[in-house]
């Protein structure tokens, strides 16, 4: 698929503020800065079938920072998978789109998550039993830098080093923020890219996680290592918020926030726009 | 024959049948058993490592590959240490896991206080759509094992791995949905799980030369708890005693009670009284717990009396 990725960017990420700013608030920091990876992955590189979500043999994205929800069901509107229209119903009771991905209530989410860390795990999982398969699928994972503190995320980069899991491909999205405070205060983690190569992962670090192209160009690198007998783990450069400057400049307090109807129309009056 | 015979010897059928059941452990698979099955099945044997909380996630993943998998360690690591990947990664995500969780309650022995969960029943009995079971023999196991395979969801299985008296012969007509009468009596029912159940039957005999008339039943599964069956057996006497190798809170006394809410009729329990384990042998454990055939002997005379 030849996309222009910047404006496939731009649309999923106003659907993901209209998504929000149905319920008037949500995690908008963590979904705007994941944009660009869903983009590219769900327009370029994953083998998928929207009218076939459970297709055999497809590629897989476990959203392990599970309150990314609202930017996932943005992509797979867009993708194909279900109604835009869906995407108002954000957190109402009943919805089919809950604040959290749940494989049980949405087409197109692959496992169920919210509970940091566990997500990673069971992508680990699904990378052996599709090398116990056999079926060529690659198994893509997104985590937090704030996820990145919990234990399990680092016995799951053992695992998935020990069992070889070339398949698999994990992003974390580093925008230095978390809940209370940037990451470095709050229980630092870095130097990121020395513990994943330290855990025996390959590493691939993106100067700019929210430039489609550089994702790109990383999700093709992490593809090409199959065969290295080593997970990949790309760090992506973000930013927290990105796309909305009044989102940006909130810092830290950006997690989850309440939204206006004002400042949804603010936002994406900034994004349509193209400032982006 | 040991229950870990029986185990590894129904993991070893399934695993031959079907490709897609794979075990997990945790650095336990020697002490629980199927360790030795990793040479056969290279393939659908893994180690997590001492990583439980890395096993149980890994497991659903596999899962939401239709993978069948077992995980398996000590009662309070498959439990209390993570119940909350037992809860959002298998159980709230549905998915078809089965949790072993071995050395129940004071079968622990020499590992003591650390090891002796008498919590993991409640632990996870309050969450939603896990069925949680325990075998009173080898033949009990031995049939609920295929059945707990093929059933599409999360079990967990109380493991004791050494050898109990037999209770019931290759007859047993197992449904791990119902309760077993092992025992039919008018004086009183008593449920029992596990081990204890055993020593219900030993404590009905001691009760029946005493001129008490003890039914026991066995309640193989106390979640989803066999409702209609307890409130049956127990109305039918009038009187209940609960028996189990778990604290009184949260396990089998919990949900009897539960079941029996709107029934006017006495319900004393045998079980550990809320306190924490500790080291020592069985017999020591039992009886500074109170969990003797005495105990339940004298038990279910109170509960009698209270009727």
């Amino acid at each position: 698929m030849s996309t222009d990725l910047k404006a496939l960017c731009r649309e999923l990420r106003a659907d993901t503020v209209e998504c929000i700013g149905s319920i008037g608030r949500g995690h908008m920091g963590g979904c705007l800065s994941a944009i660009e990876l869903l983009a590219v992955l769900y327009f370029e590189e994953m083998n998928i079938d929207p009218k076939n979500p459970k297709m055999k043999g497809r590629d897989r994205f476990i959203c392990s920072k599970g309150h990314a929800g609202p930017a996932v069901y943005a992509t797979l509107s867009k993708r194909g998978y279900f109604d835009r229209s869906l995407l108002y119903t954000l957190n109402q009771g009943g919805t089919s789109l809950p604040s959290h991905c749940d494989m049980l209530r949405t087409p197109g989410i692959d496992m169920t998550a919210g509970s940091l860390g566990q997500g990673f795990s069971c992508a680990a999982g699904a990378a052996l039993a599709s090398k116990l398969e056999g079926d060529g699928a690659t198994v893509y994972t997104l985590i937090g830098d704030g996820e990145s503190q919990e234990g399990q995320i680092w016995e799951a980069a053992m695992f998935a080093a020990a069992r070889k899991l070339d398949n698999l491909v994990g992003f974390t999205d580093y925008n230095k923020l978390q809940l209370d405070a940037p990451v470095s205060e709050v229980c630092d983690i870095a130097p990121l890219a020395d513990k994943w190569a330290a855990f025996g992962w390959n590493v691939i670090d993106v100067a700019d996680g929210n430039d489609p192209y550089q994702v790109k160009d990383a999700v093709e690198k992490a593809k090409a290592n199959r065969g290295s007998g080593k997970p990949t783990m790309v760090i992506l450069n973000t930013k927290k918020g990105c796309g909305v400057s009044f989102v940006e400049a909130m810092g830290a307090n950006n997690h989850h926030i309440d939204l206006s109807k004002d400042d949804m129309q603010r936002a994406l009056d900034e994004i349509k726009g193209g400032a982006n | 024959m040991d229950m870990k015979t029986v185990y590894v010897s129904a993991l070893d059928k399934m695993m031959a049948e079907d490709k897609h059941v794979v075990v997990l452990d945790a650095d336990l698979g020697r002490s629980i058993g199927p360790r030795s099955l990793y040479a056969k099945y290279p393939n659908q044997c893994f180690e997590a490592g001492i990583a439980e909380q890395d096993m149980a996630s890994i497991a659903a993943g596999m899962a939401s590959y239709d993978f069948k998998p077992w995980i398996e360690t000590f009662t309070p690591f498959a439990t209390r240490r993570i119940c909350d990947q037992v809860t959002i990664s298998i159980a709230y995500a549905k998915r078809n896991v089965k949790i072993v969780g071995s050395d129940p309650g004071i079968t622990a022995e020499l590992n003591g206080g650390t090891h002796m969960s008498f919590e993991d029943f409640g632990v996870l009995r309050s969450v939603p759509d896990i069925v949680l079971f325990e075998a009173a023999d080898e033949v009990e196991l031995a049939k609920a094992l295929p059945v707990i395979n093929d059933y599409e969801g999360c079990v967990y299985l109380r493991l004791f791995r050494k050898e109990l008296p037999k209770i019931y012969d290759d007859n047993y007509k197992f449904d791990l949905f119902k309760v077993s009468t092992l025992r039919e009596g008018k004086d009183l029912t008593i449920f029992a799980s596990g081990i204890m159940v055993h020593d219900a039957l030993e404590a009905a005999k001691l009760l029946a030369e005493q001129g008490v008339d003890a039914e026991v039943v066995n309640v193989h599964t106390i979640k989803p708890i066999d409702r209609e069956g307890v409130i049956a057996a127990a109305r039918k006497t009038g009187a209940v005693l609960t028996v189990e190798n778990h604290n009184v809170i949260g396990g089998l006394h919990s949900a009897v009670l539960e079941a029996l809410a709107e029934e006017k009729l006495p319900v004393c329990a045998v079980g550990v009284q809320d306190r924490f384990g500790e080291v020592g042998k069985m017999p020591y454990l039992r009886k500074v717990l109170g969990l003797t055939v005495e105990d339940v002997v004298e038990k279910a005379k109170k509960a009698v009396a209270l009727k």
